[in-house]
């Protein structure tokens, strides 16, 4: 990891990756929300931050003036060639729908969207929940646990295998590519390290799935038409590599970071444990407290956005975190209210970006919720034990020690 | 009371489905819309807790 150079002013050099901003990014959005709602910074890439629910609502819906060509948080070497460590498809669409504007994010995305349907990820119930108690079964009885590395981290990663079609036998190596290209972007090897294990091993799964197709997304992609033609390899292998990245570290956060508050907030954990049918709402408002994806927007022509002199080339960060504890959007917006009824919250984006597999995402954090509740529903954080967390274009806990009867 | 959602707006995020199914439907592209012609007396709060809640402001009552 290269090093943080410390932040003195948070409006005009911030950076995500200062361990303040990691740990404790509320308090920052709060004063820059006061006196700058947009910062700026020339680290990595001149890059903007808006901090206010109606600005990053506005720039999520003002696609002709910000582009998600570039959606790294993170940026690395954005220029780089994306073939020139990797021997096969041309992987200059990157991973669309999400690194696409339309038409290629449209028709893409229409692709994706029937597999995280309402009525599909019902389908993916019953195995979410196996999953959940299995992981339980494993420490229920010990008295601790990690809630982030034994139970979060194990979830969503086995139900995205069971859709692309892969094997679950290899989640550790998934969750590790993962890690690689988001949470450890800003170390080239790293990054390298992941993206090539991900795009490597795809490029392996679609040869296999042409072979043998299957019912899954790999081999129905591979087998789709549009306008007439199949889909160029690149672009599968790119929603592949999407549907794996953005399936596994966004929904660990949120469940890590929903059992993080319950284990510090023994009131929010014994109200939840005593009124069950609070679960759909206390959902919701815990992704608004914690959302955990942060995207980035590059700027397509130099404007002037509300006095920021934004350059062509800048990267605005949707702050879709900071919007959710806007109090202009929220009444108390730090205070965790499990009931609250009025909950317009943008964890999942806004617009014609909004997270394709959200439902997928709120069933596998309700599921996940209601079977560690079922199962401990008396917890704490361990004393003295350190917690982690990992930032940048993903928030959310990687070590949670926890203690139970 | 009548209400629609306006598909121009409308993203998918399903929270109206999610809160109100009896009186929303989602497609396979998360597109929603409204099964009920009038919404009875006894739905109308679940109506407006689907306006209050939508991300896209996508839910309006045109007539109550």
């Amino acid at each position: 990891m290269a090093h943080i150079a410390p932040v003195q002013d948070w409006a005009t050099d911030f950076d995500v990756l200062d361990p303040r901003y990691v740990s404790d990014p509320f308090s920052i959005w709060d004063d820059l929300r006061d006196r700058c709602p947009i910062a700026h910074t020339d680290r990595r890439k001149s890059s903007w931050l808006p901090t206010r629910y109606d600005d990053v609502t506005d720039i999520a819906h003002d696609i002709a003036h910000f582009s998600s060509l570039k959606v790294a948080v993170i940026p690395g070497d954005e220029d780089e060639d994306p073939n020139a460590n990797f021997d096969g498809p041309n992987l200059e669409y990157g991973l669309p729908p999400i690194s696409a504007d339309p038409p290629l994010h449209t028709w893409t995305r229409r692709l994706l969207l029937p597999w995280f349907s309402h009525k599909r990820v019902e389908s993916y119930v019953p195995l979410t929940r196996e999953l959940c108690r299995g992981l339980l079964a494993q420490f229920a009885d010990k008295g601790h646990a990690d809630a982030a590395a034994d139970y979060a981290q194990q979830i969503p990663v086995r139900v995205i295998a069971r859709i692309l079609g892969v094997s679950p036998d290899l989640s550790d190596t998934f969750t590790g590519w993962v890690r690689d290209v988001l949470e450890f972007a800003d170390d080239p090897e790293r990054r390298q390290r992941g993206g090539e294990g991900l795009f490597n091993y795809f490029l392996g799964q679609l040869e296999d799935r042409r072979a043998n197709p299957g019912d899954d997304l790999l081999s129905e992609l591979l087998t789709t038409e549009v306008d007439g033609k199949p889909v160029d390899d690149g672009i599968v292998l790119g929603m592949a590599a999407l549907v794996l990245i953005a399936g596994v570290d966004t929904t660990w956060s949120a469940i890590g970071s929903s059992l993080w508050h319950l284990a510090a907030h023994p009131e929010d954990r014994a109200r939840l444990a005593a009124e069950p049918e609070l679960m759909p709402t206390a959902v919701e408002e815990l992704l608004r407290a914690y959302a955990p994806v942060t995207m980035a927007r590059e700027v397509t022509e130099d404007i002037d956005y509300k006095g920021c002199p934004m350059k062509a080339g800048d990267k605005v960060l949707m702050n879709f975190p900071a919007a959710n504890r806007d109090p202009e959007a929220f009444a108390q917006p730090d205070v965790v209210q499990l009931d609250r009824a009025h909950n317009r919250h943008v964890a999942f984006g806004s617009g014609i970006h909004r997270c394709a597999g959200s439902n997928l995402a709120r069933m596998e954090l309700q599921v996940a919720l209601e079977e560690w509740m079922a199962r401990i529903p008396e917890f704490s954080l361990a004393e003295g034990q350190e917690i982690t967390w990992a930032g940048g274009q993903v928030r959310g806990p990687r070590i949670l020690p926890v203690v139970f009867p | 009371m009548k209400i629609r959602v306006d598909p121009e707006k409308c993203q998918g995020h399903a929270r109206c489905y999610g809160l109100a199914p009896e009186i929303f439907d989602v497609d396979d592209y998360g597109q929603a819309s409204v099964i009920l012609d009038e919404i009875p007396a006894e739905l109308e709060e679940k109506a407006r807790l689907a306006v209050a809640n939508c991300p896209e402001y996508a839910i309006e009552i045109i007539g109550d």
